[in-house]
């Protein structure tokens, strides 16, 4: 067998590799739902596991914590999107948003979350920071801002992971529309600038933005991490109950949390369809207003607003992070002091092992993963260049697919499978389950700049007497060794922030930093709790900036060695 | 100009060749013969398909384009070579230098692997730069280069990989007239040093005068509108 017959086999392989746990999962779920489960003595198909999830007292309850957090996340992230995107086009504002999105986007959810939770609570910094003297509570106020009844705070946790990523995704759409020239002709027609991208860019760009976000979407309906940390908790969303339902001491539990994750799964599929009605209705109802030739305003007003709102989610994030730094370094720190009293690295000291150990799986496992995506996109990557072959949107939906099916209504049945095939609880298991969700976002990262390098590059090099394998090796990686780097360390950022698929395939035998900073968040001791999570936090920027200053490094070097010349 | 007599099979030759997108032919057939050291032009409008004869030529063809005719080089078949077994050689509008490596590296990129020794290597690349007046620029990186010293260093990157024909893609077109001048007979010049025979399309009349060899007209539809030597011909069963 030649190389190039091994290459054409990689695309193959990749999807294999990746939707065959997604697809045995949801089938290993889907027959315990129904009664059907021989490791537990359920050899009938039976509909008593959805009698007792029917019956469940708290099930309605679940059900709109889970519908309400999880729809109005998604419907507030993307009107932020948009109209942010629209009210500020062409200002310096979007390039300085832009880049503090990456690096928020590179924040893990748990992380993000547990620092949410230091500034919102009752007795968090933000109530420090105004008491006594502006609000006279000597005593932290009884409210619930934290696990409040409605998911708020659950809801503004997903805003602040979920705005980063359909900003830059749209971002990303933006610069193959030619929005500029729509947006002049518009101008030029007395069309204000909000108008004229509403009616001329947005309707261009919807249809790349479509499936980022229904995958927000899907991942604010099933969160489990941030859920744990933000949502209350009795009855709590309909994921963290599946996810109880699992972890049962009674297995006969297996079956109802079965049943659970199904039901979880067609939430989802009903959201998205829901999604697509209203998408239509929008699209019918567009052509109207469009028609319609209003021109609209200056859009000032707007502008403001909206720029007010996303830099104050922007601070919060960046006050979450700070809080959970200052926390993990906190020797004495009393209601309603605005700062610690006294500072220690004790905690750090303290935790020492631990710390060693849950860094050293997360780093393992999150390289792993990356590094093993890497290979396997730029093998596709390099095959579709090699036979000419274009990517229709319907491989784009496969690749799409583990970030759709909620996670908790499948891991169970992938890890039936890997029970079946002997690698549950394994490295092999964590990393391949942690693959899953990385692929696709390696693969997002890495394919416009790979398919927009300019192939006369290549064409030139093979010219020159240079063979396709020695022209990937010492023309394109060194040429994409900037977008190489990034999306490694995206792979890298997504490892990490995993939490079900480290619960599920490491079968309780792994603990990586966002397993402990979620399970240490129910615990208390937000010293011990901002130790893990500014960690936790911390490895994935780390790789960003080593993503950036890598190819930096380099071209100094180069420069230097030149000069020495 | 074409007063070289060599052997008939010398040269790089195009037999009925014909390019196809989703089974549409946009140009051809056409066949013409490029002699040793002769420039042979093609000249058309721009989508005309210019560009994908040369691509169809060096074996870098579009996979969403189908070609098909003979291509002959000193009388071997090449057309079911790979580009990098063809042995020739192409220079864009653009100069194509590899950002990532130093002017030397682009051009030991061209030289042979079968070139072993790294100061023979070393000395060869040495003599190409003095050659072009560009000795002190062994170690320098391309974007620090002005436009004509990029220029000159592709044709010498694609010359030190000794091909046997060379493939000219409007290689002039994005430089200032004055250089352009210069650049042009600094590539035909050592095309025929080098006695390669060369085939040049271009939108650029001055170019066509310039290489002083027979212009092949092509029109919009990719059919052959003239030519100025009796070389070439559309192709019909009188050629052989």
């Amino acid at each position: 067998m030649t190389r190039r017959d091994l290459l054409a086999y990689l695309p193959g392989l990749t999807l294999l590799l990746f939707l065959a746990p997604v697809a045995a999962g949801l089938i290993g779920t889907w027959l315990p739902a129904f009664g059907y489960f021989p490791a537990l003595e359920g050899h009938a198909f039976t509909l008593a596991p959805w009698a007792v999830l029917l019956n469940h007292p708290g099930l309605g309850e679940s059900l709109r914590l889970t519908l309400l957090s999880g729809l109005l996340a998604t419907l507030v992230s993307f009107l932020l999107t948009i109209f942010f995107l629209a009210a500020c086009h062409g200002s310096r504002m979007i390039l300085a948003i832009r880049g503090l999105m990456a690096p928020l986007l590179a924040v893990p959810h748990a992380a993000m979350a547990l620092g949410l939770a230091f500034l919102i609570a009752p007795s968090g910094w933000l109530v420090r920071l105004v008491s006594p003297w502006a609000t006279g509570w000597d005593l932290p106020p009884d409210v619930a801002t934290l696990q409040d009844p409605n998911g708020l705070a659950l809801t503004l946790g997903l805003i602040m992971k979920e705005l980063p990523f359909l900003l830059l995704m749209t971002l990303a759409a933006l610069e193959h529309s030619r929005a500029d020239e729509r947006l002049a002709i518009a101008r030029s027609l007395g069309y204000g600038p909000v108008m004229a991208w509403m009616k001329t860019v947005l309707p261009a760009i919807y249809r790349q933005i479509r499936l980022p976000i229904y995958a927000v979407l899907a991942y604010s309906l099933s969160v489990v991490d941030m859920a744990l940390i933000l949502a209350p908790l009795s009855p709590p969303p309909l994921a963290v109950q599946v996810l109880r339902w699992f972890n049962d001491p009674d297995l006969t539990m297996r079956f109802v949390a079965a049943a659970g994750a199904v039901l979880q799964l067609l939430v989802v599929v009903a959201a998205i369809g829901l999604w697509r009605l209203a998408e239509i209705i929008a699209a019918r109802l567009g052509r109207i207003w469009i028609a319609g030739g209003r021109r609209g305003g200056k859009g000032r007003v707007l502008h403001l607003l909206i720029a007010t709102a996303i830099q104050l989610l922007v601070a919060l994030a960046a006050a979450g992070l700070l809080a959970m730094a200052i926390w993990s370094v906190t020797r004495r720190w009393r209601y309603p002091d605005a700062l610690p009293s006294a500072l220690t690295t004790d905690v750090w000291a303290r935790q020492g092992h631990d710390l060693i150990w849950t860094t050293g799986t997360t780093l393992i496992s999150g390289l792993a993963a990356a590094f093993i995506a890497l290979a396997l996109v730029l093998g596709c990557l390099e095959n579709e260049q090699r036979r000419g072959l274009s990517t229709s949107t319907r491989a784009l939906w496969l690749l799409y697919a583990p970030l759709l099916v909620p996670q908790v209504a499948f891991l169970f049945g992938s890890q039936v499978l890997s029970i079946q095939i002997g690698i549950d609880g394994t490295w092999i298991a964590l990393v391949w389950s942690h693959l899953l969700f990385v692929l696709p976002y390696v693969f997002l990262s890495l394919a416009d700049p790979y398919r927009a390098l300019d192939e006369r590059y290549s064409r030139t090099a093979l010219c020159l007497g240079a063979n396709p394998n020695r022209v990937f090796w010492r023309v394109k990686l060194p040429m994409l060794l900037r977008p190489i780097l990034f999306a490694t360390a995206v792979g890298f950022a997504v490892s990490v922030t995993q939490y079900l698929p480290t619960l599920f395939a490491g079968g309780g035998r792994f603990v990586t930093l966002t397993t402990e900073a979620v399970s240490l968040s129910a615990g208390g001791d937000r010293r011990v709790m901002g130790v893990f999570a500014f960690l936790q936090a911390a490895l994935p920027l780390a790789a960003f900036a080593a993503a950036l200053a890598l190819p930096k490094h380099l071209a100094r070097r180069r420069v230097l060695r030149e000069q020495r010349a | 100009m074409t007063v070289v007599s060599v052997a008939k099979d010398y040269g790089l030759a195009l037999r009925q060749v014909e390019l196809a997108h989703g089974g549409q032919r946009f140009l051809g057939p056409l066949s013409l013969t490029v002699a040793p050291g002769e420039v042979v032009t093609v000249m058309g409008p721009s989508g005309c398909g210019k560009s994908s004869l040369l691509a169809f030529v060096c074996g870098t063809l579009d996979p969403a384009l189908t070609g098909a005719g003979r291509l002959l080089l000193n009388g071997a078949e090449i057309g079911d070579r790979p580009p990098e077994e063809r042995r020739i050689g192409i220079l864009f509008q653009d100069d194509l230098l590899f950002p990532h490596l130093s002017v030397a590296g682009n051009l030991a990129f061209g030289l042979p692997p079968e070139m072993r020794d790294r100061k023979t290597r070393r000395a060869r690349i040495e003599e190409a730069l003095a050659e072009a007046d560009m000795a002190e620029f062994y170690d320098r990186d391309p974007v620090t280069l002005s436009g004509g010293q990029r220029a000159r260093v592709a044709l010498l990157r694609t010359l030190l990989s000794e091909p046997c024909a060379l493939l000219l893609d409007e290689p002039f077109a994005k430089l200032d007239v004055a250089l352009r001048a210069r650049f042009r007979s600094f590539v035909f010049d050592h095309a025929r040093a080098q006695a390669l025979p060369t085939l040049l399309v271009t939108h650029d009349p001055q170019d066509a005068t310039d290489a002083g060899g027979p212009v092949l007209e092509i029109d919009a539809a990719g059919r052959m509108l003239a030519t100025k030597t009796p070389r070439l011909s559309q192709s019909g069963p009188h050629h052989s």
